[in-house]
């Protein structure tokens, strides 16, 4: 017996297995970044140093354009899996290629950034607004790097599939989607959060 | 009889269909679930008996303070060094390590993946009639996870400075102070590990709910689902939801073990054993640690206990011979708990200073769910009533269960009112409850499902004297240690102390009003201990008889030994790749036993409306 609802939905759930699978998955993720910024109002409400506005130090403009950078991104993604839904594989591929270099411009600049606060000597240690900055955007500039890997798949080897199970690889591009919205999100949260408050 | 040639083709295209795997892809690398279960469930035991070895040995420092260890003194001395133990005997740094290890390994690489994911993947899918898992490559990488975990925790015993040494709570700033000398130290290797486990549990919780929403048989409904489906499918949802707070409390702690910042450290920490502050830029918060810490901390005690509870109603239901009283309250209940569990972690905490307006708060909820724990207590009872009960060894390890998690629980009362529990906290009191909802609780439910369904995977009986001597000699020793752990408690015993609490022994002094702890007590950590090692020699007819019965153990007749109603049972023994032989489908609810008017005294789920 073959393992049922991997590419139809079923019907009572209206759901194939792997979106089941990416909502919990992505449930999780929003316990795990729901709880390092709980971490951080406590952490800002208990200090009696935190730094505000100028004297954090941080770049708005570039953070704005990175804001901008996966918003965009997170468009071309749905019109990636929107051509394959169209039966436009050539459009995918021009799509999704765009999405991949948007995630990585996004990479470039957080690393500009990074750059920066080193030769200014705010490390981690240096200071507890450091601290959870870098933890925050190191965790999800690890997110970006994961779902960058996961859509050169698509992009690359993976897209093989087009030829054998359209209709799986669809479902797949839509589930990389998902978790790649989900990383655009935590994103429009942490730049409002560690950038303009 | 020769075979006719459309015989052999059905067998040449049978054998294309189904290709041997290796050994490798077969037992190592497999991706079929009752594979992974097994592989979880062996190593899962392996851990136990690791972890209670620990224990053994501290037992021995307990019992008699500054002794050398008898027979592994020497050897101890030589694997773990000098700074460990000195002249055979173990010192305070060996006796942190072990605590904090004997608990993490029991909780994290013990109880849940033999509770949750051994149980769980062997027999769910069978139970709601699926060809396997939703995922099974993601399955088989949870394993995968979850073994290199093991093999980070065990390997940090061997490392500079040997393995964590704060507790399985790992309370900062102690974890980031107690091994300053050593870079990575155990502390860092124990986050590590966690981090694999974390993961592990991660994968396997997606899975679990994903299967058991989505590969349910055909007429299998949510009301015809087993109780143990039920109580591994909140148990999962409670994995996927708390531990990733853990998750976060790991990555803060590693970043001010590693990076030198003060997440959890407050300004003016000094360093240890000095007044000097350490150079750290401080503003942290030690609560926060203990906040994201028990946010996990108390939901997984219901990790710990749920699957053991889904167990237990299987054999009840099936050696009563007569239906389980209640089903639908069993479900409400239990997801009631899967709730509730999420609002009262704080319990823990009504020492630390945290406010009494917000320990009311979590007294308030904890007592709540003691009700739905009462409820699928009591419904197991009333179970109990007018049955024809089987006394078969999976059945007496489960009804031994119901009072010991009962003490277990009730025991628990005075530790969530907040008054009581400034006296009960952090003695020995409460290990003693833990451990009866945990060690003669859970365990025995673990126990009662190996017995149960050993017969399924291996198509053999275990032996059954053997099997009752392992659970009455277990049921003694294990009340003979945990009872008389109340009554020290309440003595006002500490725990983890080094020395048995000795030290506290001799503080008698009436003008000041202070009064020791009295001298019985020391006499009972002697009593204690021997109870602890003879349990472990009660452990042997169970090893012994778990290995020899898979080549000798009695052949079962039927691929349904004891005559069960569950879908698992429906399957070959042991069951193929691919689980079923024929398409499933469910007629009826998962306890028809002795209904009226049907043959035998057991209904399948499978067997059809009669018209």
């Amino acid at each position: 017996m073959d393992i049922p609802y991997v590419v139809q939905p079923r019907e009572d759930t209206g759901l194939f297995n792997a979106k089941v699978g990416i909502w919990l998955f992505l449930a999780s993720e929003v316990m795990l970044f729901g709880a390092l910024f709980s971490s951080y109002i406590l952490l800002r409400v208990g200090s009696i140093n935190w730094l505000y506005g100028e004297a954090k130090d941080l770049n708005v403009w570039l953070g704005t354009a990175n804001t901008a950078v996966l918003i965009t991104s997170s468009i071309t993604m749905v019109m990636a899996w929107a051509s394959l839904k169209l039966n436009e594989f050539g459009k995918f591929k021009a799509y999704m290629g765009a999405t991949i270099l948007l995630g990585l411009v996004f990479m470039v600049i957080k690393a500009f950034e990074y750059n920066a606060k080193f030769h200014h000597g705010h490390f981690p240690a240096a200071h507890t607004f450091y601290a959870i900055y870098f933890t925050l955007t190191g965790l999800h500039a690890l997110h970006v790097l994961g779902g960058m890997v996961v859509n050169s798949f698509y992009w690359g080897p993976g897209s093989k599939m087009w030829k054998t199970d359209p209709v799986r690889f669809t479902n797949r591009v839509e589930i990389g989607g998902l978790f790649w919205h989900f990383v655009d999100l935590v994103w429009i949260f942490l730049f409002p959060v560690l950038y303009l408050l | 009889m020769q075979p006719t040639t459309e015989e052999t083709q059905q067998h040449a295209a049978h054998g294309a269909h189904h290709e041997e795997l290796g050994f490798w892809r077969k037992y190592i690398f497999s991706t079929d679930h009752k594979v992974i279960g097994i592989q979880y469930g062996l190593t899962g035991l392996l851990f136990l008996f690791f972890g209670f070895c620990l224990m053994m040995l501290m037992r021995w420092q307990i019992a008699y303070p500054g002794k050398p260890m008898p027979v592994v003194g020497e050897f101890l001395q030589k694997l773990l060094g000098d700074e460990m133990v000195n002249k055979g005997v173990m010192l305070p740094d060996l006796y942190n390590a072990f605590g904090a290890m004997h608990g993490t390994i029991m909780v994290f690489l013990a109880i849940v993946p033999v509770a949750f994911a051994a149980f769980g993947n062997f027999v769910v899918p069978l139970q709601i009639g699926a060809p396997d898992m939703a995922f099974p490559r993601v399955n088989m990488a949870s394993y995968q996870a979850y073994f290199l975990g093991g093999v980070v925790m065990f390997f940090s015993f061997f490392i500079p400075g040997g393995a964590a040494k704060s507790g399985w709570t790992s309370y900062s700033p102690l974890a980031t102070l107690a091994d300053m000398g050593h870079h990575p130290n155990g502390q860092t290797f124990w986050i590590l590990g966690m981090v694999l486990l974390i993961t592990s549990s991660l994968l396997g919780a997606v899975n679990f709910i994903a299967t058991i929403i989505q590969l349910r048989a055909k007429g299998m409904t949510w009301m015809r689902l087993p109780f143990f489906v039920w109580a591994q499918f909140v148990t999962a949802f409670l994995l996927l939801l708390a531990f990733p707070p853990l998750e976060a409390a790991a990555i803060l702690q590693l970043m001010d073990n590693v990076a030198g910042t003060s997440f959890f450290l407050p300004t003016g920490l000094a360093a240890p054993g000095t007044t000097t502050p350490l150079p750290i830029s401080g503003g942290g918060s030690p609560l926060l640690w203990q906040h994201l810490f028990w946010f996990l901390g108390h939901p997984e005690v219901y990790v710990l206990i749920l699957p053991a509870m889904g167990i237990v109603c299987e054999i009840i239901a099936n050696n009563t011979r007569k239906p389980i009283w209640g089903y639908k309250s069993l479900v409400y209940s239990v997801l009631c708990i899967g709730f509730l569990s999420f609002i009262v972690w704080a319990h823990h905490m009504y020492l630390t200073g945290m406010g009494t307006k917000i320990a009311t708060f979590f007294q308030t909820t904890t007592m709540i769910i003691s009700i739905p724990s009462v409820i699928i207590l009591t419904c197991f009872f009333i179970s109990l009533w007018g049955g024809s009960i089987r006394f078969t060894v999976p059945m007496l390890f489960a009804l031994a269960f119901l009072p010991m998690f009962g003490i277990g629980g009730l025991t628990g009362l005075p530790l969530g009112f907040n008054f009581t529990d400034l006296h009960l906290h952090d003695t020995y009191y409460v290990i003693a409850h833990f451990h009866y909802v945990v060690a003669p609780g859970t365990i025995f439910g673990l126990f009662a499902g190996i017995y149960y369904w050993y017969p399924k995977a291996t198509g053999r009986l275990m032996n059954e004297f053997w099997g009752k001597v392992h659970f009455w000699t277990s049921l003694i020793f294990m009340n003979l240690i945990f009872q008389p752990m109340f009554a020290q408690g309440m003595a006002g015993l500490g725990r983890r102390m080094y020395d048995g609490g000795v030290t506290y022994a001799g503080a008698d002094d009436p003008a000041a009003g202070l009064v020791g702890v009295p001298q019985w007590v020391f006499g009972m950590n002697r009593h204690i201990s021997w109870a602890a090692w003879m349990l472990g020699l009660a452990q042997i007819p169970f090893i012994i008889n778990f290995f020899l019965s898979m080549k000798k153990g009695q052949k079962v007749t039927s691929d349904n030994p004891w005559g069960a109603t569950t879908l698992e049972w429906q399957t070959p023994t042991p069951p193929p790749h691919g689980n079923f032989d024929r398409p499933i489908e469910v007629h009826r609810g998962p306890y028809e036993y002795s209904v009226p008017g049907h043959d035998g005294d057991f209904t399948p789920q499978t067997e059809p409306e009669q018209r």
